[in-house]
């Protein structure tokens, strides 16, 4: 298992002894390789069937050009294909005028959205901004102390009412609170939830129409399979997102899940994440070049072709 | 709306009925297996073999090479359930997995179970002392379980807390000792050997112990799954595996790679947030729900 597809395809070509242009059977061959390769690093099936039959309709006669041989043109192909599919770099943060800035953070349970609300505190403090965290899981046993601790660590005031308040009417009072004492940001951490579980989703939906949060970010966990897709696609049906925040990419997941959300929802991945600490360089600002090297798993082979 | 009806959809249709088997039947299966992270190479011999069964005994009816390759999954899994535990008390659980999977809830649900159903004398040890107030959230299960729960706070040396809380057991005469851990990245060398270190101190603590090494799995998790596995049983002796958030649409088919490649049985189900949501695994049931139609509303 994950072999790497540059070898992969090297055994391909080495069969077919192609050259000059890429030929029909060439590029099917190498295709299913592709295929194998990105259904491992977790990239939505319906994603990679789409894929694979662009690349396909794409690479078939495509002339080989003499610095690469004929694997390399493909996987070079295909790289370019990734990267377009992730979609532009770097799209920032939106600021709300006249603010405070609302971010609403959403997803499956688990995922990282506490920690990062910890992390996107100090990132905006760093830019000068006065940043308040909202305590809006009160589900989660010791959610409300887990964000506090946080905040403490960081130096970050955190809104909270405890459990019994609901949610939409503490981000609600957390949004007056923040507007009194001249917060620029408002971050609420909300409770993980079942993009199925009706009850909360129509709980974010609730909050959404009290505050109004300019960005809607849907938190995913790198080391997700298939489900991803289903999950976006319901959280934008229902908050209309305007990011996606990758967590854990310290891992050794490959993130094809990324491309697949983006592929099926097109809202952009604003941040990647690193590491369970909340201080120090944590949120990483998206490269799709890199994702995509990484969904192939071949950094190196990458930068060589770039070169040639 | 249509595609997402799409593939689960058509499959329980052409296996409904009595229809020829087809390539397309092969292929359509073969879609099904990927959309619940079976992974390729798993869905290829599963559906290989399943085809050679097949040819060899003749069968002509879809639904029967639907059951066929049913019965391959169940038979596989059942290779690995039904080993022997040992006879210990207290009897040490220690539960471990990447950050998120749903250990901290996990052991809530044990403690309850293992409490309530059993009449067991259960003690927990607050062994994530890293995570921002895990040792609370483990403290406040602990309550609504009504078991005890040794804890030193956020920043103490993990070690101390399972040696403290050993003694605790051996004096109490505790029946169960349920040992948390903090979530970590399979990938990180320092992480996992701490939890070497922290398994080798249990088992000079207490010869024998841990007497049951339970990874979780998050039931969204992809191919990655795999790679936790192996690096958890080489880490940390795994002994079961349980699979978390199956209340979701996620099929959880990853665990399967997961058992035939650690060689080890699955062996709880978390089927949601409260403390009653755990199920023993079934792999009848398990492999059902993985050609089912997806659910679309939570009562
Ligand atoms: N290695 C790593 N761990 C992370 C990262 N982000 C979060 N975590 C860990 O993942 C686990 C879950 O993170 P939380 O922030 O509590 O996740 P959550 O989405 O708020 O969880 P719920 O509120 O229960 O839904 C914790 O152990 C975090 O330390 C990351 O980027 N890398
Ligand atoms: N829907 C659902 N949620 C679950 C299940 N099990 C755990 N969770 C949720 O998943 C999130 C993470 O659970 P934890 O038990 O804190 O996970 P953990 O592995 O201890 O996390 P770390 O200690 O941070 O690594 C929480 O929001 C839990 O409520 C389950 O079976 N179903
Ligand atoms: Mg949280
Ligand atoms: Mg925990």
């Amino acid at each position: 298992m994950f072999e790497s597809l540059s070898d992969r395809l090297q055994a391909v070509f080495q069969k077919l002894g192609s050259k000059g242009i890429l030929t029909e059977e060439d590029v099917r061959e190498a295709m299913k390789q592709v295929r194998l390769a990105l259904l491992e690093a977790d990239v939505n099936f319906r994603v990679v069937k789409d894929f694979v039959a662009k690349v396909t309709e794409q690479a078939i006669g495509e002339e080989v050009t003499k610095s690469l041989t004929p694997h390399q043109q493909v996987i070079k192909i295909v790289h370019q294909e990734l990267i377009n599919l992730l979609g532009a770099e770097n799209v920032p943060l939106q600021e709300a005028r006249p603010g405070p800035t609302v971010i609403m953070l959403v997803g499956l349970q688990g995922t990282g959205k506490t920690t990062l609300a910890a992390k996107l505190a100090l990132h905006l403090r760093k830019k000068g901004k006065r940043v308040l965290l909202v305590a809006a899981d009160v589900y989660r046993p010791a959610a409300i102390t887990q964000l506090q601790a946080l905040g403490r660590q960081l130096n970050i005031p955190v809104y909270s009412e405890g459990t019994q308040a609901s949610p939409p009417d503490i981000a609600e009072h957390a949004l007056e609170h923040a507007r009194k004492e001249l917060f620029n940001v408002v971050i609420i951490d909300t409770a993980g939830r079942l993009q199925i579980d009706e009850p909360l989703m129509q709980e974010l939906e609730q909050i959404e129409n009290r505050v109004h949060p300019i960005e809607r970010l849907l938190v995913v966990d790198a080391m997700t399979g298939q489900e991803a897709v289903r999950v976006a696609e319901t959280f934008n049906q229902r908050v209309k997102l305007t990011g996606v925040v990758m967590t854990k990419m310290d891992g050794d997941a490959r993130g094809g899940a990324a491309l697949s959300v983006r592929a099926v929802t097109g809202v952009p991945i604003k941040f990647l994440s690193t590491g369970e600490k909340v201080d120090g360089n944590t949120l990483e600002v998206f490269h799709p070049d890199r994702l995509a090297s990484r969904i192939l798993g071949m950094g190196d082979v990458l930068s060589l072709i770039e070169r040639a | 709306e249509k595609s997402r009806q799409g593939i689960f959809g058509r499959i329980a249709k052409l296996f409904a009925n009595d229809d020829p088997i087809t390539d397309e039947l092969w292929d359509e299966l073969e879609e099904a297996l990927l959309q619940a992270d079976v992974g390729l190479e798993t869905t290829q011999y599963l559906v290989n073999r399943t085809l050679d069964r097949v040819n060899r005994h003749g069968v002509k009816k879809a639904r029967e090479a639907r059951d066929m390759l049913k019965a391959e999954m169940v038979r596989t899994f059942a290779e690995y359930a039904g080993q022997k535990r040992p006879d210990a008390k207290p009897y040490v659980i220690l539960v471990v997995g990447v950050n998120g999977a749903g250990k901290t809830t996990l052991i809530a649900k044990l403690a309850h179970r293992y409490k309530n159903r059993f009449g067991k004398k259960v003690l927990l040890a607050a062994g994530d002392t890293f995570r921002a107030a895990a040792t609370e959230q483990l403290e406040t299960w602990a309550e609504r379980a009504g078991v005890p729960c040794v804890s030193l706070g956020q920043g103490a040396d993990a070690a101390a807390v399972v040696y403290k809380a050993i003694d605790a057991a051996l004096e109490q005469d505790v029946d169960i000792l349920i040992v948390d851990t903090a979530g970590r990245l399979h990938a990180k060398y320092n992480l996992m050997q701490e939890l070497e270190k922290i398994r080798n101190i249990i088992a000079r603590k207490l010869p024998g112990a841990p007497h049951e090494t339970i990874l979780v799995i998050d039931a969204t998790t992809g191919q990655n799954g795999v790679l936790q596995a192996k690096a958890f049983l080489k880490a940390a002796g795994v002994t079961d595996v349980a699979v978390t958030k199956m209340d979701g649409t996620a099929k959880g088919g990853i665990a399967f790679a997961i058992a035939q490649d650690i060689e080890r049985p699955i062996r709880y189900i978390g089927t949601g947030e409260k403390l009653d949501d755990l199920a023993l695994f079934d792999a009848q049931t398990f492999v059902d729900a993985l050609f089912a139609e997806p659910k679309t509303v939570k009562g």
